[in-house]
């Protein structure tokens, strides 16, 4: 290379971190990839926007975007979040984390938040096992997978995913592969411009481990996979949508307006002191 | 399924395809393939060369026209790779 | 809000429960974010920050568990807010990983724990000081906190001030340690007006965002800290970390480095940071170590051995951790025995006998019941001095 080639999004990154440690093939770059471009394109004040993460492969990416980042213990990114939320609201707080960070441990976080409609942006990645620590299982693995924790195939039923954010109140809800690019960062886009609790899952490849374990070695494999079995159907029943072998259903489920957690409290407080 | 065109659009000579310029930061590749294999325009194959990974990253073919559609760089997990609009030719 | 806002100090005499005084220090001192779920006997901090926080314009907000109140503390410190909660034993002990992310993220904040009945469930509406070891040892890993003890529902204020301020200016998480008799009792409380409380805010950055290393610390040892939002773009994690932030996963030199600092930044400035209080004990031979409701009745013993001409002294320990050992080490010297009254089965003691040497050291236990009668501690005190 003769001259230095500067990538667009570069700003967006923090050079000293770049490479990342992300695998080749893994759909976490491509997540990444997507969120510094939705911001990009909806050229929002990056001095206001906060990027949480948990624990996983996909929690280094807030150690990579340009942004005040922060790396919380395993399962708390979203009750980090919401407590800096409600601190200051003018920043926008975004929680990108993973299956078993945002689903097991952090559960009780997620259902809550999204039920007290926090404004809070929620990115999944659900690469359907535990890949930082190996490959074990965890609570959207399919039935049957082998895993290093399941080695007699996994009798566990997996989550589904947009059902649980529909049920527990999420206003966006939406369901994206990291082959669908270009609707992963406008379903971003639309998170970001929404007031309330979004939660966008995106199916995600994890080739050196689910993938390699699984049959689907490459990065490749996977993303043939989803294009394969993805369905595009917007507003249909998340109930209906459980991720299987030969379907994956993806688009918008839920997109509606409540109040937030915080105008609330800021229109009681307001009561209250009009009241002293 | 293809489309059967029953009529030409009318504007159909005002329409000019972008053509685009394909920047690889080779050593930032780490081999996924992702942009080869999606590539719309199949404008990519892997190089001979070897980056400072041990990886072939890949380069744009001889024979490339390169629609600008921005799917490479939006799919490549490592940053790797970004197109510019080439400046367009009269005529072209 | 420009709305005409709530009385941020209730200056004036008051007659108050511990608690109720507790939550009015953190307001006094600036506290304007409570994260918490209701335990026995904290629950009246809460109650009272659900009622009062709106008035000043502050959040509460009640989360589903004690492991996100602590989370949610932490966001809200790196959001710039004075931030706390407060528990008891069981929920404290869901706490601490979470305990141990603010310690290594140096995130200012205050956790109170009004001491009851342990372990596990325990005895939720008996008082204890049983928490006391786990104050410092309670999250896995190498750090140091600072703990206070309130002896009083006056204290249980001017405490939780000084909590706010240690907090702030060493960016650390600090313990009001309360037992369940200072929190639930009710005395006489005297809060100054507000000009004449004393204040500590955390440093903020003179570097620019380019240059701003979020972890490179002042020569206290402390970093000053930005905020989110103030464009700094800084990286935060639980990581081990450089001064960057960023994580040094493989790095003996790093390890080391941040984990000497993290703990020096408190060692070092223990000093400044130690408050006990020292009664009769110029020439006594037999000296009391207590804190929390049991120097209440340790001093009443005191006086009363002084009565009978024991040369009795009492050094009621005002800050926990670190741990006075200077004062204890002194005083060994001096003193031809030392009491240990503790509501536990012997946890403080342990740092007393260990800071006294060859002094004799004895614990006087008390669990489940009253605190220490200052009978108790008077025939404790014979007994040693025959």
């Amino acid at each position: 290379m003769s001259e230095e080639l500067v990538h667009p999004l570069e700003g967006f990154l923090r050079k000293e971190m770049i490479p990342h440690i992300w695998c080749e093939g893994c759909g976490n770059g491509i997540i990444l990839n997507s969120y510094v471009r939705a911001l990009d394109e909806l050229d929002l004040n990056l001095d206001k926007v906060v990027t949480v993460s948990g624990i996983g492969c996909i929690g280094r990416l807030s150690g990579y975007t340009n942004t005040d980042s922060f790396h919380t213990t395993h399962g708390r990114a979203i009750a980090f979040a919401t407590g800096v939320k409600l601190a200051n609201p003018e920043l926008k707080v975004v929680v990108i984390s993973g299956d078993g960070d945002l689903f097991a441990i952090g559960g009780n976080h997620f259902i809550h938040a999204a039920r007290r409609n926090v404004d809070l942006q929620v990115i999944c990645a659900n690469n359907f096992n535990y890949g930082m620590t190996g490959g074990q299982y965890g609570p959207t693995t399919p039935r049957e997978a082998w895993t290093t924790t399941t080695p007699y195939g996994n009798i566990e039923h997996p989550f589904n995913l947009v059902h649980l954010a529909a049920a527990s109140g999420a206003v966006y809800v939406a369901r994206w592969t990291t082959i669908h690019v270009r609707r992963l960062k406008e379903a971003i886009k639309k998170a970001l411009q929404k007031d309330g609790f979004s939660f966008i899952e995106v199916v995600t490849p994890c080739p050196e481990i689910f993938g390699r374990y699984n049959k689907m070695r490459t990065g490749l494999d996977m993303m043939n996979w989803f294009r394969r079995v993805s369905e595009i159907r917007n507003h249909s029943d998340p109930a209906k949508a459980e991720i299987t072998p030969e379907r994956i259903v993806l688009g918008e489920f839920v997109d509606e307006e409540k109040p937030t957690y915080g105008q609330l409290l800021r229109n009681m407080i307001s009561k209250v002191q009009e009241k002293q | 399924m293809s489309v059967r065109l029953w009529r030409k659009p009318l504007d159909a000579d005002k329409i000019q395809v972008p053509r685009g310029e394909v920047h690889i930061i080779a050593d930032r590749c780490k081999g996924c393939r992702l942009c080869i294999e999606f590539c719309p325009k199949d404008v990519l194959e892997e190089s001979d060369e070897l980056n400072k990974r041990g990886v072939h990253p890949p380069k744009v073919k001889s024979d490339a026209t390169c629609i600008l559609c921005g799917f490479c760089e939006a799919i490549c997990p490592d940053f790797a790779i970004y197109t510019t609009e080439k400046p367009r030719e009269e005529g072209g | 809000m420009k709305a005409k806002r709530g009385r941020e100090v209730l200056t004036g005499e008051h007659f108050w429960q511990g608690d109720y005084a507790c939550a009015e220090g953190a307001i006094a001192a600036g506290c304007r974010f409570f994260a918490g779920y209701p335990i026995t006997p904290a629950t009246e901090i809460a109650e009272t920050m659900a009622r009062r926080l709106p008035e000043v314009g502050g959040v509460y907000v009640q989360m589903e568990d004690e492991l996100g109140s602590m989370a949610a503390v932490i966001g809200a410190s790196y959001a710039g807010l004075k931030a706390m909660t407060a528990t008891s034993g069981p929920g404290f002990s869901l706490m601490q990983e979470n305990i141990g992310l603010a310690a290594m993220t140096e995130t200012p904040c205050v956790v109170v724990d009004i001491m009851r009945g342990g372990p596990s469930t325990g005895q939720p509406t008996k008082p204890g000081q049983q928490d006391v070891m786990q104050a410092k040892w309670g999250s896995h890993g190498d750090y140091e906190i600072i703990a206070l003890t309130p002896s009083s529902v006056q204290e249980m204020f001017d405490l939780t001030v000084e909590a706010f301020n240690l907090s702030e200016i060493y960016r650390v998480p600090v313990f009001v340690m309360a037992d369940e008799v200072v929190a639930h009792m009710w005395e006489r409380v005297t809060i100054p007006s507000q000009d004449k409380i004393q204040i500590a805010t955390r440093e903020k950055p003179k570097a620019s965002p380019g240059e701003y290393a979020p972890f490179q610390p002042n020569k206290n040892l402390v970093p000053p800290m930005a905020n989110f939002g103030e464009g700094y773009h800084f990286y935060a994690t639980g990581l081990t970390h450089d001064e960057t932030g960023h994580p040094q996963t493989s790095s003996a030199e790093a390890q080391q480095k941040l984990v000497h600092r993290l703990c020096d930044k408190i060692r070092k400035n223990a000093g400044k940071i130690i408050r006990v209080q020292k009664t009769l004990l110029d020439d006594a031979d037999v000296a009391v170590v207590a804190y929390g409701i049991t120097s209440r009745a340790a001093l009443s013993a005191v006086r009363d051995a002084r009565r009978e001409g024991i040369n009795a002294g009492l050094l009621r320990l005002i800050t926990l951790w670190p741990f006075p050992e200077t004062h204890v080490s002194e005083l060994a010297k001096q003193a031809d025995a030392i009491l240990v009254p503790e509501m536990n089965y012997g946890q403080l003691v342990r740092e007393v006998e260990r800071a006294a040497k060859a002094t004799e050291v004895t614990l006087l236990s008390k669990l489940g019941e009253d605190p220490h009668k200052p009978t108790e501690i008077l025939d404790a005190i014979r007994r040693t001095h025959r």
